[in-house]
C-alpha cells in the first residue's frame, strides 16, 4: 500500500502551533501536509475515517533512552521507535549514554546511520555529549558534535558538577544556538539515595533524595545561563522548588525552558510501597517505581500541574528508560532507575485531562509544539507545508496496560495493568503510518 | 488451620501445650506493623514456655523434629544467626545456613534464584538477613515458603524488636505509662524502626534521641502518616532521659564519622553516651538494654553496660526464646 498519500477524514482538527481547532480534514502528499480544510476529495488516495478521532502533530519526545549501541539487551533503536510510534510520537531526541557515549561525531553518525536503516518512519534527533565520556572534567568536540547534527548537549544522568565546566559549555552551546539539557541533580546530596526522601523513605528504611538536589542545580543552572546567554533546559525537573525557580527565570526573560515526565505529574512516592495484589506482603518496594528523578509528594504534582497551566512548563517529555527484566527483578536498592514512558505517555496523561486538571489543549501543546519550540524545530505543527508527522488520538477508548503488548523491550512500567481512558489509534510520519490500532478505519 | 486436627499439628500440640494459635494468620515475619495486640501478646505467651525449656539441664524438645529451617545471611552477623540458629535445635528441627560470600551469590546468583534453590531443596522456613531494605518483602512475593526476616537493610528487625519488649514486659510488667528512649543512629537503624512498630500497642511512651543529623528527615511525617502518636523525637539526651524507664543507646558505627554524619566521636560522647552520670537522670530504678553488637565507651559506657540496671544479656537469652515463638508459629504448624 503507498501511503504517502493520505486523507485523513472527519477528524477533530487541533494543532496547538497555531492554534486551529476546527473539525475537518487533512490532505497528505508526498509526505507533506498539503491541505486542511472541509469536504476535501481527492481520488487516488488512501482515505482514513477519523470520526470520533483527534488529528494534532505527531508527539515530539525531548527526552528518551533508545540504549544503541552498547545496551541493546534493553532496548534498540528499532523497537524503540517502534514503541515510540505506538506513542504517537513521530519525533524523539535520543539521550546520549550510551556506550560508547554520544561524546564524538563518529559514534553521533552510527547512530544516525542505524535510525535511517532501521527506523526511517520516524525523526531521530541524537543529544550530544556536554563532556567526554559523560565524566564532567573535559569538554566534548561540541562543534563537531553540531556538525553531526545533534540538536542539544546532555550528560544526562552524569550531571556536570563542575560550574566552571558548566559555563564553558554553556558558552560553546550559545554560539551553536543549542540547548544544554541538563538533567539537574547535585550528587553529593542525592548520594546513595533511592527515592524521594520523605515520609515513605523512611517508612521503607531507603535513603531519601531530596528535592533540594534538584533545585541547588536548577539555580545554579539558572544562574550560569545568565552569565553566558545559552539556552537552558532543565529536563524531567520533579519539585514545586524547581518550578518556582525556571518561573522566576522566565519573568526575568532568561532563556531557560523545561520538562516534566507523565509519572511525575501522575504518581507520587507511594507508588514505591504500595501494596500490591499479593494479600502476603504488605509493602510492595516496586522496582518499577524507581526512578531518577524520583516520584514526589501529591504538593510537587499540584505545583507541576500548576507550571503546565501557566506555562512555565515548555514540555512533557517521557524520560522513556527500558530497563531488562534482571536490572529490576532485584532488591530496591539494587534496581536500575528508569520507567518506560512511549506507550502509555498519553493515556496516563490524558487521566489528567478527564479529572479537569489540565486541558486538552495544553496537554498537546506540551506533547508537540511545546517541544518542538524548544529544540527550535520545525516539527510539531500541521502548518500546510510540513512534514507529515500527526498523531491520530481518541480520548475516550478505554484500555488496560498489559506489558506483554508494548513493542519496546523494556517491561519496567508501574502502569502495568492500570485501566486507562484515552488511546493513539494511529501515527503518521513522514506521510506514512508508521502504527495502526485494529480499529483504525482505512478505505 | 487448627491445631485440633489430627497430624503434625496434633503432635506439636502434645510437645509443647499453650495457647490456642488458631488466629496466627502469618506466613512470614517480616515486620511488627502488621502485628496486632493479639499476635504480639501469642508470641510473648508461646515465648515464655520457651524460657522454662531454656532453664531446663537438657533443651531439646520435639516440636520441629523433621522440620527443616534455613538460614542464609546476606550481610555477616554472629548473635542474630545463632540466636535463630539455637532457637531452631532447641525445638528439634534440622538446619542449614548458607553464607553469602562464601556462596553462588559472590558468583552472580540473584537474591530470587539463591532463595528459589533453598525452596526447591523443601526447607519449611527461611531465615534471611540482607543488607538491603525490602529485600525480604521481594522473596515473600516470588516464594511459597515462609520467609523470616532476621533484619534487612536500615527497615526492619521484627524479632529484636520482639525480644526487646518481651524484655521490658518480663521486668515491668504492665507497660502502660511507661517511656522508653532510644538514643542514637536512628536513621540507620532497623532495631528502632521494628521497636516503634512493636511498642504501639502497648500504651507506652517511646523517645528517639539523636543528633538532628541521625534522624532521618522524613521521621515527623512518617510518624503523622502511620498513626504512631506514641512517638517523640528529642535531641537532648539530658531532657529525653527524665522519668525514663528504659534507655536503649544504639550501636554507634564508624562510618557515621567518616561520612560527616557526626562531627566527631568526643562530641557524641559528650552529648549522647549512657553512662553513670546520665543515667542519673532517669528513674532509680532504670533498665538499660542494647541491641548489639556494643561499641563501649562510645555510646554506652562500660560501668553501665555491665552495671545492675543492665538487661544487655537477658536480652540475648530472650532471644533465643521469642525466636523459638516465632519458628513454632512459623514452621510448626500443618501446611506452613
Amino acid at each position: 500500500m503507498k501511503d504517502s498519500n493520505l486523507l485523513v477524514k472527519n477528524a477533530r482538527i487541533i494543532d496547538p502551533s497555531t492554534g486551529i481547532e476546527k473539525t475537518g480534514d487533512i490532505l497528505i502528499a508526498e509526505g507533506q501536509i498539503s491541505k486542511i480544510g472541509k469536504d476535501i476529495s481527492k481520488t487516488g488516495v488512501t482515505a482514513i475515517d477519523a470520526s470520533g478521532l483527534i488529528a494534532c502533530p505527531g508527539f515530539v519526545d525531548l527526552h528518551c533512552h533508545l540504549r544503541q549501541p552498547g545496551y541493546e539487551d534493553k532496548e534498540t533503536i528499532a523497537t524503540g521507535a517502534a514503541a515510540a510510534a505506538h506513542g504517537g510520537y513521530t519525533t524523539i531526541c535520543c539521550m546520549p549514554n550510551t556506550n560508547p557515549p554520544l561524546d564524538n561525531a563518529a559514534v553521533v553518525s552510527h547512530v544516525r546511520d542505524i535510525a535511517a536503516r532501521e527506523a526511517p518512519f520516524i525523526t531521530i534527533l541524537p543529544v550530544g555529549c556536554i563532556t567526554g565520556g559523560r565524566a564532567g572534567r573535559e569538554l566534548a568536540d561540541m562543534t563537531e558534535l553540531a556538525g553531526a547534527g545533534c540538536v542539544g548537549f546532555s550528560d544526562d544522568g552524569s550531571p556536570v558538577s563542575n560550574a566552571r565546566i558548566m559555563s564553558l559549555a554553556m558558552q560553546n552551546a550559545a554560539v551553536l544556538d543549542l540547548p544544554i539539557i541538563d538533567h539537574c541533580e547535585d550528587l553529593d546530596l542525592s548520594a546513595g539515595g533511592h527515592m524521594h526522601d520523605g515520609w515513605v523513605a523512611v517508612r521503607l528504611g531507603l535513603k531519601g533524595i531530596p528535592a533540594a538536589a534538584e533545585e541547588t542545580m536548577v539555580a545554579r543552572d539558572i544562574a550560569l545561563c545568565e552569565l553566558t546567554g545559552a539556552r537552558l533546559h532543565a529536563t524531567h525537573i520533579s519539585t514545586r522548588g524547581s518550578v518556582e525557580l525556571v518561573r522566576n527565570a522566565k519573568q526575568r526573560g532568561l532563556k531557560v525552558t523545561c520538562d516534566v515526565t507523565p509519572h511525575n505529574l501522575t504518581l507520587t512516592h507511594e507508588q514505591v510501597m504500595k501494596a500490591t495484589a499479593d494479600p502476603r506482603t504488605a509493602l510492595a518496594y516496586d522496582t518499577n517505581a524507581r526512578v531518577n528523578p524520583p516520584l514526589r509528594s501529591s504538593a510537587d504534582i499540584d505545583a507541576l500541574i500548576q507550571g503546565i497551566m501557566d506555562g512555565t512548563i515548555d514540555a512533557i517529555a517521557t524520560d522513556h528508560a527500558p530497563h531488562t527484566i534482571e536490572e529490576k527483578l532485584c532488591e530496591f536498592e539494587n534496581a536500575l532507575s528508569g520507567i518506560i514512558g512511549f506507550e502509555t505517555a498519553f493515556g496516563v496523561l490524558m487521566a489528567l485531562v478527564h479529572t479537569g486538571r489540565i486541558s486538552l489543549n495544553t496537554l498537546l501543546l506540551c506533547l508537540t509544539a511545546g517541544p518542538a519550540r524548544v529544540l527550535k524545530s520545525a516539527a510539531g505543527t500541521l502548518i500546510p507545508g510540513a512534514r507529515a508527522d500527526l498523531a491520530l488520538v481518541d480520548t475516550e477508548h478505554e484500555w488496560t496496560v498489559d506489558v506483554k503488548d508494548f513493542l519496546s523491550k523494556g517491561r519496567n512500567t508501574p502502569y502495568d495493568g492500570c485501566k486507562l481512558k484515552g488511546m493513539v489509534v494511529a501515527t503518521i510520519s513522514g506521510g506514512r503510518l508508521s502504527y495502526r490500532h485494529n480499529s483504525l478505519r482505512i478505505s | 488451620m487448627s491445631l485440633s486436627e489430627p497430624g503434625p499439628g496434633a503432635a506439636i500440640r502434645e510437645t509443647l501445650p499453650g495457647p490456642s494459635i488458631d488466629f496466627w494468620k502469618h506466613r512470614h515475619v517480616l515486620d511488627l506493623d502488621d502485628f496486632s495486640r493479639d499476635e504480639t501478646d501469642l508470641v510473648f505467651e508461646i515465648a515464655e514456655g520457651m524460657v522454662e525449656i531454656l532453664d531446663r539441664d537438657v533443651k531439646k524438645v520435639p516440636t520441629l523434629r523433621g522440620k527443616t529451617i534455613a538460614t542464609i545471611f546476606f550481610e555477616p552477623s554472629t548473635r542474630t544467626r545463632a540466636s535463630f540458629e539455637l532457637a531452631a535445635k532447641y525445638l528439634g528441627a534440622d538446619t542449614i545456613s548458607l553464607d553469602s560470600a562464601k556462596s553462588s551469590v559472590a558468583k552472580g546468583e540473584s537474591l530470587i534464584d539463591s532463595l528459589r534453590t533453598l525452596q526447591a531443596l523443601e526447607v519449611d522456613a527461611i531465615i534471611m538477613r540482607h543488607p538491603c531494605s525490602g529485600a525480604p518483602y521481594i522473596a515473600a512475593r516470588h516464594l511459597d515458603t515462609s520467609i523470616i526476616n532476621a533484619g534487612d537493610g536500615c527497615h526492619a528487625h521484627p524479632s529484636q524488636g520482639l525480644l526487646d519488649i518481651f524484655t521490658m514486659k518480663q521486668q515491668l510488667g504492665d507497660l502502660k505509662g511507661r517511656k522508653a528512649i532510644i538514643i542514637g543512629d536512628i536513621m540507620h537503624s532497623r532495631v528502632a524502626r521494628s521497636n516503634i512498630w512493636g511498642t504501639r500497642h502497648y500504651g507506652m511512651k517511646l523517645v528517639l534521641c539523636a543528633p538532628p543529623t541521625l534522624i532521618p528527615r522524613g521521621l515527623t511525617e512518617m510518624l503523622e502518616k502511620c498513626s504512631l502518636d506514641h512517638v517523640t523525637i528529642e535531641h537532648n539526651l539530658d531532657t529525653a532521659i527524665e522519668n525514663a524507664d528504659i534507655v536503649m543507646p544504639l550501636r554507634l558505627q564508624k562510618e557515621r564519622q567518616q561520612s560527616g554524619l557526626i562531627s566527631n566521636l568526643r562530641e557524641y560522647i559528650q552529648g549522647y553516651q549512657v553512662n553513670l552520670k546520665r543515667l542519673a537522670g532517669a528513674k532509680p530504678d532504670v533498665l538499660v538494654m542494647h541491641p548489639g553488637p556494643m561499641n563501649e565507651g562510645a555510646e554506652i559506657s562500660h560501668e553501665v553496660a555491665y552495671g545492675t540496671r543492665s538487661l544487655i544479656e537477658q536480652q540475648v537469652t530472650n532471644g533465643v526464646a521469642v525466636r523459638m515463638a516465632l519458628l513454632y508459629l512459623i514452621a510448626g504448624g500443618k501446611n506452613r
